[in-house]
């Protein structure tokens, strides 16, 4: 079985997010970026399948501002190739564009399964794993919490509103957007970070920037909160005799 | 102009509410663009679900196996039918669905696509949807193009009204692709306790920190006569049980009061339980979405407060 | 393995003389060597953990350690563990220990968990085998440059509320006396900042030419390392040097002991080689340019931090500075200076306390203010971040409030000389 698991960085929300609200457009160069939480999901997903079964997992992901740190890391967390698909790319990248980039790469490789996380912060114009399969032609299904290798295929779990779940079985090629993996995601020490930094070959595939649907969003805007929570100042002790008093008043306390 | 397509979801009994919204708001948007609106189901009782909507068409596909959702099977026909009817607007709930087919059928039909909707609006010729990105901090103003595109909405995006009509009903069943089987489907643990029942509900979040500190939770929910419920973060990290869950995947809750600790209130989250009569949130950052819809908000240390609060209800 | 032949034997004859079997037993050598030592083999071939493989179980280390006296544990335990076999890199006990130091002090072996401790962590970390809370402050570190996982760029947002100005080098854009390293907790935690802006003001009174490096600075990183995650550390130490190279100044004052402790001793591996000194020390070389208006007319008793004293040996300056301030009734508790007790946040102990809750009847920062109210103290003097916002948890946790507060030398000076309104007691 050979997995790729595709990648991308993600605006730190951790940061104010860098609008300029008289043009109502993102800055993408004045923020700071992160591994997309799901990914990372996706990531570990893809370990523990190696683990479990045996499987060679290739961690792929597009050149902007952080892709060689992400793409050393999910090395050093035991994915056994990186592969960096380089061009003419920034990080006003819209995802359809990314997913075409992903499925230019993909088309001429031997891949059985690939695992994307299920969606991003930033995915206003559609999912990675979605758009790539339906680029691609192949099946695919998203929100899954486990994907096990079985013979020739896959053994699937989806999820759906309620906590119900589906147990799929699916040959390959096949997409999957991981919601969640079995376990939490791994650390990778910074050491064997810099380690790998130092002796590993991130392989670099150049990609064309193809033309794709585009969405024009005429504006960003930061929402005006019907209402803003009435915030409760104060210390510890003061914050629970005001809670007690709010439960109080609405009758919430039993005696 | 091409059509409004609308598809529909089962659920355990009949179409699921956020499909039904969908029915509400896009006949609507019919109305007002001249345009006509079809309703696409799937399953043995497609057409006898269908035939009553307030649509002018409906295509029932009609398929016994198809009654529950198949991710390749509904993706593929569902391509085909946009294919064929070239429809301004496609709509489909963000549900687990939604997410796999509001990507898939856009792309494999290269139309753009438009998630996380939670507004449509018309404006002279222009059709404008909003969408909430960056985990709620944002909003995303979007002019649909005249080509036409997918919309994923917001379940809870607007409401549903019970109209009904008589529109022209098209049957037709489909070849299931092999590739993709559905083995079993698994219900949900049963557990101890339902958190949809429950009047009171003490939550947690990713600041709960570790499974050792869900005592304090515990221990406040007993004080007040709550239960413990939770973000998806916790579930994820096997330290309370799926069954607790607030949210997009888990349960949908409309206590009287709902406590949030360290959740910062993802979409997702705010899904399953904005409609509480009451909601007090606790977390560090005075500017998190939970805020937003909380009635009273703190930015004190959860893990002090719980205690804290805990100690003055039991002493009252 | 050869089996050690018994060694009480029911009678034994010694030099004529018959001896019962609770007699000759100590005329034979104990052996140890049925032990399988693999484990602590293991261990001790892990470079910097050798040490471990010394200890011949005398105890003194059980008598200091203040870990053992709040759970089961200390050097000695730890090795008798490994003994029999119990991998200390599975065990708990790898991430009990704060790194006091009071073990070494009084370790006849020299078996030293300074070093033993990161060596075997790092081992762990590398395996991904550390406690959840740990790793999540690593990669805030990683991320941030500060573990709390606050904005890297909010660095330097504190000295907006200073009163005075705090001249950030990169905008000042000229050489200085005194190149201030701030620290994590001293830019972002609410009780960090009063004592930052206590210090600023301090130094501002002083006319002291300094300046602070703002957003570039980082996280020395002393304790990560301490914690296991040396990478984390190097890449840290790296980035500082780098920022510190761009400017030119005398000498750095630091905030905090442990940055003062990687400074002195890690950093000039990397090529950082600086005149450091702590605030205190600096200080106290100021006393005769400073000049009080206030009274503290409170008993007040100072917490020796572990990485000031017993880790680089000052213990005078700042009791100098305290002796300063008019009015104090300076009282010493049982444990101070060489002696002094660990409030707990060394070692990455600072992110592990809902792990070590488990492991422990109390906090450490708990036995301290305990202490601290026997001694009859109003005010607790501390000179670490670490400590005012551990002590204070403990202050309310073990029901003083209102009876101890817990402060900064910093802010105690700048109350003494004016620079603040009032006295910042806790509760």
């Amino acid at each position: 079985m050979h997995i790729a698991v595709l990648m991308k960085s993600v605006p730190d929300l951790v940061e104010d997010i860098a609008l300029d609200e008289h043009e109502g457009q993102i800055l993408f160069d004045e923020m700071s970026y992160v591994p997309s939480e799901w990914d990372d999901q996706a990531l570990e997903e893809a370990l523990v399948i190696k683990e479990e079964s045996g499987a060679e997992v290739t961690a792929v992901s597009i050149e902007t501002q952080d892709s060689d740190n992400l793409l050393f890391t999910a090395l050093a967390k035991g994915s056994d190739n990186a592969v960096k698909l380089v061009g003419d790319f920034d990080l006003s990248l819209t995802n359809r564009q990314r997913a075409q980039i992903f499925a230019d790469y993909l088309h001429k490789q031997p891949f059985d399964l690939i695992l994307s996380g299920v969606q991003a912060i930033d995915d206003v114009d559609g999912q990675i794993p979605g758009l790539v399969a339906g680029i691609m032609g192949w099946p695919h299904a998203s929100v899954v919490t486990e994907v096990r290798v079985k013979d020739q295929g896959i053994i699937l779990r989806q999820e759906y509103a309620g906590g119900l779940v589906a147990e799929i079985e699916s040959s390959t090629p096949v997409v999957v957007g991981i919601q969640a993996a079995r376990k939490p995601p791994r650390y990778a020490s910074i050491a064997k970070v810099r380690q790998v930094a130092k002796s590993r070959q991130i392989e670099e595939v150049e990609v064309p920037l193809s033309n794709v649907p585009a969405l024009t969003v005429r504006r960003f805007y930061k929402p005006v909160a019907s209402a803003h929570a009435e915030m409760v100042d104060g210390d510890v002790e003061d914050v629970a005799a005001r809670i007690a008093e709010i439960l109080q008043e609405r009758n919430l306390l039993r005696r | 102009m091409g059509p409004i397509l609308i598809v529909m979801e089962n659920g355990a009994s009949g179409f699921v509410d956020s499909s039904k919204e969908l029915i509400t708001k896009g006949r609507e948007i019919a109305k007002n663009l001249e345009i006509s609106s079809i309703a696409v189901g799937f399953g043995q009782d497609a057409e006898s679900q269908l035939k009553n909507l307030p649509v002018d068409r409906v295509i029932a596909i009609t398929n016994p196996e198809l009654s529950q959702y198949h991710p390749l099977a509904y993706e593929k026909t569902l391509s085909e039918i946009v294919k064929k009817e070239e429809p301004y607007l496609t709509l489909v709930a963000n549900t687990t669905m939604g997410m796999d087919l509001g990507a898939g059928v856009a792309s494999s039909v290269s139309l753009p696509l438009i998630a996380y909707c939670n507004q449509v609006a018309i404006a002279g010729q222009e059709v404008v949807a909003t969408s909430s990105v960056f985990a709620g901090k944002l909003m995303a103003e979007i002019v649909v193009p005249k080509s036409g595109a997918v919309l994923t909405v917001m379940p809870g995006a607007w409401s549903a009204t019970e109209d009904s009509g008589s529109p022209q009903v098209d049957v037709l069943s489909v070849d299931i692709p092999p590739s993709m089987r559905i083995l079993r489907t698994i219900e949900p643990e049963k557990s101890d306790v339902d958190i949809t029942k429950a009047d009171i509900l003490i939550s947690v979040g990713r600041g709960i920190e570790g499974p050792e500190n869900l005592t304090l939770a515990e221990e406040l929910a007993e004080a007040i006569g709550g239960v413990v419920s939770c973000s998806r973060p916790v579930v994820d990290a096997g330290w309370l049980p799926k069954s607790r869950q607030v949210g997009k995947s888990g349960q949908t809750v409309k206590p009287k009061l709902y406590m949030a600790f360290g959740i910062s209130g993802a979409p997702e989250h705010q899904q399953g339980m904005k409609d509480a009569d009451l909601i007090i949130a606790v977390n560090t950052d005075e500017n998190a979405s939970i805020m937003d819809i909380a009635h009273f908000g703190t930015t004190v240390d959860m893990l002090e407060l719980m205690p804290a609060l805990t100690e003055r209800l039991r002493g009252e | 393995m050869q089996k050690a032949k018994p060694i009480e034997l029911d009678v034994a004859v010694v030099d004529g003389v018959e001896l019962k079997g609770s007699w000759n037993r100590m005329f034979e050598p104990r052996a140890i060597s049925e032990y399988d030592l693999s484990i602590l083999d293991e261990i001790t071939a892990i470079p910097g953990a050798e040490s471990l493989g010394y200890c011949y179980q005398c105890g003194k280390c059980t008598g200091v350690c203040p870990v053992d006296t709040v759970g089961d544990y200390s050097p000695r335990k730890i090795f008798r563990r490994t003994q029999l076999g119990i991998s200390l890199m599975d065990s708990p006990d790898l991430w009990l220990c704060t790194t006091c130091r009071n073990c070494l002090r009084v370790c006849p072996k020299e078996v030293n968990m300074i070093d033993i401790m990161p060596a075997v962590r790092e081992r762990a970390v590398l395996e991904g085998n550390a406690p959840e809370e740990l790793l999540q402050a690593f990669e805030n570190t990683a991320r941030y440059g500060n573990p709390i996982g606050e904005p890297g760029r909010k660095r330097a947002e504190w000295t907006k509320s200073a009163g005075v100005s705090v001249p950030i080098m990169s905008q000042k854009k000229s050489p200085v006396d005194v190149l201030w390293f701030v620290e994590c907790y001293p830019s972002y935690h609410p009780r960090g900042k009063q004592a930052s802006t206590a210090l600023a003001r301090v130094f501002d009174s002083l006319h002291v030419d300094f300046g602070i490096l703002g957003n570039e600075e980082k996280c020395s990183g002393d304790s990560q390392r301490m914690a296991g995650e040396h990478g984390l550390f190097e890449m840290l130490a790296e980035h500082n040097i780098k920022m510190l190279s761009k400017y030119s100044f005398n000498q750095i004052v630091v905030t905090d002991p442990h940055a003062y402790n990687a400074f002195l001793h890690e950093y000039p591996k990397y090529g950082g080689e600086y005149v450091v000194q702590h605030y205190t020390q600096y200080l106290s070389q100021r006393l005769p340019d400073m000049s009080f208006t206030h009274d503290i007319p409170y008993r007040v008793t100072f917490h020796d931090p572990c990485y000031l004293g017993r880790h680089n040996g000052e213990y005078d300056a700042p009791r100098q500075l305290l002796k300063a301030l008019p009015g104090v009734d300076l009282v010493e508790m049982g444990h101070c200076r060489e002696t002094s007790y660990c409030c707990g946040g060394g070692g990455g102990g600072m992110w592990l306390d809902s792990f070590t809750r488990d492991y422990a009847s109390e906090r450490l920062s708990e036995r301290r203010v305990k202490e601290a109210v026997e001694y009859g103290a109003d005010i607790l003097a501390v000179s670490c971040p670490y400590e005012v916002p551990r002590f204070e948890d403990a202050v309310k946790s073990t029901g003083n409030a209102g009876k101890l507060a817990v402060m900064d030398i910093t802010e105690l000076l700048a109350y003494a000389m004016g620079l603040v309104d009032s006295l910042v007691m806790a509760n």
